[in-house]
């Protein structure tokens, strides 16, 4: 039952118990109900926190850990909270030049995000209304985005060095692109699949191009779809991991290469571990946080109706 | 002049043929109604007349010119679609102003145009509000909005009023009905309900199987009936179809055996076998002291069925073997098993052919 549904039935309950002398209930009984519906709200409210408590510890831990000295890192028992804010370990990351792996997972996860939306909006348009392909070019549209990514990096690589585009910022795009279309067609194929046909008949009728029913219609309509579908493509290209690692050197490292080059065999940089990774959570942080709003209603549009 | 001329259009999905060779004239300033069962072609056919399906063969002309292979917006036509086509990011004046500034007219004109048509639907104090905040009527009403402000030549309305409830059927019915009047344009509307084509239509079009069945006036139609399917679909409720053979010399002969005399000539030409008495309901009445007129059969019934409508009452009963209606006066309505004698006004009946399926 839904969390609205568990309060509405709540409610009719309480407003369905008659008063004690209307109806002649003991007061035992009286009494009994709403203290075992405080027991349970209570108990639900404690499942609640220690949820919460088991799943944001370890940001909290990587949160404060960025913020503590090298002896408060090791220190034990534990420091909780650190003395004092100290940014050092920001500091080592801008003055070492480490910042700018943050810079290229930005550069990248940024234009190949635009690229493959715009790309994949527009096929995504195609498949759907023209029906281009039927269903099955769609089916294997998607089935491309079910190969483990590291299977075909290889044979990327090789490619890449023959073409020259290991370590470079358009080869790390194009392949990002590549990756994200699937998902995007997919996603977008269903979101402008919502949108009724009459919106889009109506306004060739009212005199629109297809250009102009794209822009004034469709794209308004599938706004939602778009941030969400955005956002996912963005979170991706951004986390990725094993084709940065096999396809960069040192001009186009991103951050998620970089933070493994602070284990080492002797020792690990916990520091920098944790200063980087927190800065590599914040702009997909503030992704989420701005298109929230869109981003939870293009989740359950697809949800429901994809 | 005709607003719109279709000469043997035709228009297939796949191999599956959904408009089959219709030919159709209707003049400027007539509420031509499509009417017909599902999947008969009328909306299709609308569709067509508006560019957003491509003819397979056959030409259409809209105001004299040849728009067969026209683009939707170059054909001079507004339209209105069954699910409103609202667009819900756009406040009400914006949903109906959205044709002109497709179209590019100046802002001054944009809201002259706006202003009248709202004042014409009563929109005035809904043109800032968005499209969820409305009711089904006032969604409807802003999706006329939008056709009207265009000033096209030709209105096509794809069901309209099928999402509203029986009520507010009703009341848009009777405003589309003024609009009309009021515009004097020519109005093309597709419907399954042949109460809003009685209702509304200076033109009745009966599509069957993608093809024309019969067009005329909603009078014509209800009254001279060219096949059993029109018979059937005006009407309501249905006309009785009874099982009879003529009796040469003698009239009619129902299965029971008991005969119905005609007037002297009305079987002139009809050879003896089976025929189906097309019969209204309200051209059965239940009987009185008098002795029936000539053309009037007077037989005795058992009541199986009896729904009140209000004022009125269906009595259903046994004739000829097949269920038969009658509508009757409340306070005039037997009791459910009681027997009763009935007038059938055989002069009104029509006779239709059981092979052909075609009047008499």
């Amino acid at each position: 039952m839904t969390e609205a549904g568990v309060h509405a039935r709540t409610g009719t309950e309480a407003a369905a118990v008659p008063s004690p002398a209307a109806a002649g209930i003991e007061r035992p009984a009286r009494r009994l109900r709403p203290r075992r519906r405080t027991v349970v709200l209570a108990l639900r409210l404690l499942a609640a926190i220690l949820v919460t408590v088991v799943f944001l510890f370890p940001i909290y831990w990587l949160a404060i850990m960025a913020f503590k000295t090298a002896d408060e890192i090791f220190a034990y028992p534990p420091v909780w909270w650190p003395g004092s804010l100290n940014l050092s370990n920001f500091a080592v990351l801008f003055r070492d030049g480490d910042w700018e792996t943050v810079r290229n997972s930005l550069v990248l996860a940024t234009s190949s995000t635009a690229i493959a939306m715009v790309l994949g909006t527009f096929a995504a348009y195609a498949l759907e209304r023209f029906r281009i392909g039927g269903e099955n070019l769609a089916v294997w549209i998607i089935s491309q985005r079910m190969l483990p990514p590291v299977v075909i990096v290889f044979p990327i690589f090789l490619l890449y060095v023959a073409l020259g585009w290991v370590d470079t910022f358009h080869g790390m795009i194009v392949l990002y692109v590549a990756f994200s279309l699937p998902y995007v067609i997919w996603m977008m194929r269903g979101y402008i699949h919502d949108i009724p046909i009459e919106l889009e008949e109506s306004a060739e009728l009212d005199g629109c191009s297809r250009w102009q029913i794209l822009w004034r219609v469709v794209f308004p309509m599938a706004r939602t779809g778009l941030f969400a579908t955005a956002v996912f493509t963005f979170v991706f290209v951004w986390n990725d991991f094993v084709f940065a690692l096999v396809l960069t050197r040192t001009e186009v490292v991103t951050y998620t290469v970089q933070v493994t080059h602070y284990f080492g065999g002797q020792s690990n940089f916990w520091a920098k571990i944790a200063a980087m990774s927190m800065l590599g959570t914040l702009p997909v942080f503030f992704a989420v946080a701005t298109l929230q709003r869109y981003f939870v209603r293009g989740l359950s549009m697809g949800a429901v109706k994809g | 002049m005709a607003d719109l001329a279709i000469r043997a259009l035709k228009k297939s999905y796949g191999a599956t043929p959904a408009v089959r060779g219709v030919d159709l004239t209707i003049p400027a300033g007539e509420f031509a109604v499509l009417v017909g069962p599902s999947g008969c072609g009328k909306s299709t056919l609308l569709r067509t007349i508006a560019g957003l399906e491509e003819a397979d063969g056959g030409s259409i002309e809209i105001g004299g010119r040849v728009a067969t292979d026209l683009r939707p917006k170059d054909r001079d036509i507004a339209m209105v679609f069954q699910n409103y086509a609202l667009y819900p990011y756009l406040t009400v004046f914006e949903n109906v102003a959205f044709g002109l500034r497709a179209r590019k007219l100046p802002d001054a004109e944009v809201r002259k145009r706006v202003g009248r048509a709202a004042e014409m639907l009563g929109l005035g104090p809904l043109l800032e509000r968005y499209p969820r905040q409305l009711s089904g009527g006032q969604r409807q009403r802003v999706a006329i909005g939008r056709a009207i402000v265009r000033d096209a030549r030709l209105f096509l309305f794809d069901e309209p009023l099928s999402n509203l409830d029986a009520q507010l059927r009703d009341e848009m019915r009777g405003e589309l009905k003024r609009l009309h009047q009021e515009l004097g344009k020519t109005f093309m509307y597709v419907t399954h309900d042949q109460t809003e084509a009685m209702t509304l239509a200076d033109r009745i079009v009966v599509l069957k199987d993608g093809l024309i069945e019969q067009q005329g006036s909603p009078l014509d139609l209800y009254e001279r009936p060219r096949t059993r399917f029109v018979a059937g679909f005006i009407g309501s409720p249905q006309m009785n179809f009874i099982p009879a053979e003529v009796a040469p010399g003698r009239g009619l002969r129902l299965s029971d055996g008991r005969e119905l005399p005609l007037k002297a000539g009305r079987l002139a030409g009809i050879a003896p076998g089976a025929v189906l008495i097309g019969l209204r309901p309200t051209h059965i009445a239940r009987a009185g002291a008098q002795p029936p007129a000539t053309g009037v059969a007077r037989l005795s019934v058992r009541a199986d069925l009896i729904q009140p409508t209000g004022a009125r009452a269906y009595v259903s009963f046994r004739l000829g073997g097949v269920e038969t209606t009658t509508e009757l006066e409340a306070r005039e309505a037997p009791r459910l098993g009681e027997e009763f004698a009935v007038d059938l006004d055989l002069d009104r009946a029509v006779l239709i052919d059981p092979q052909t399926d075609r009047v008499i």
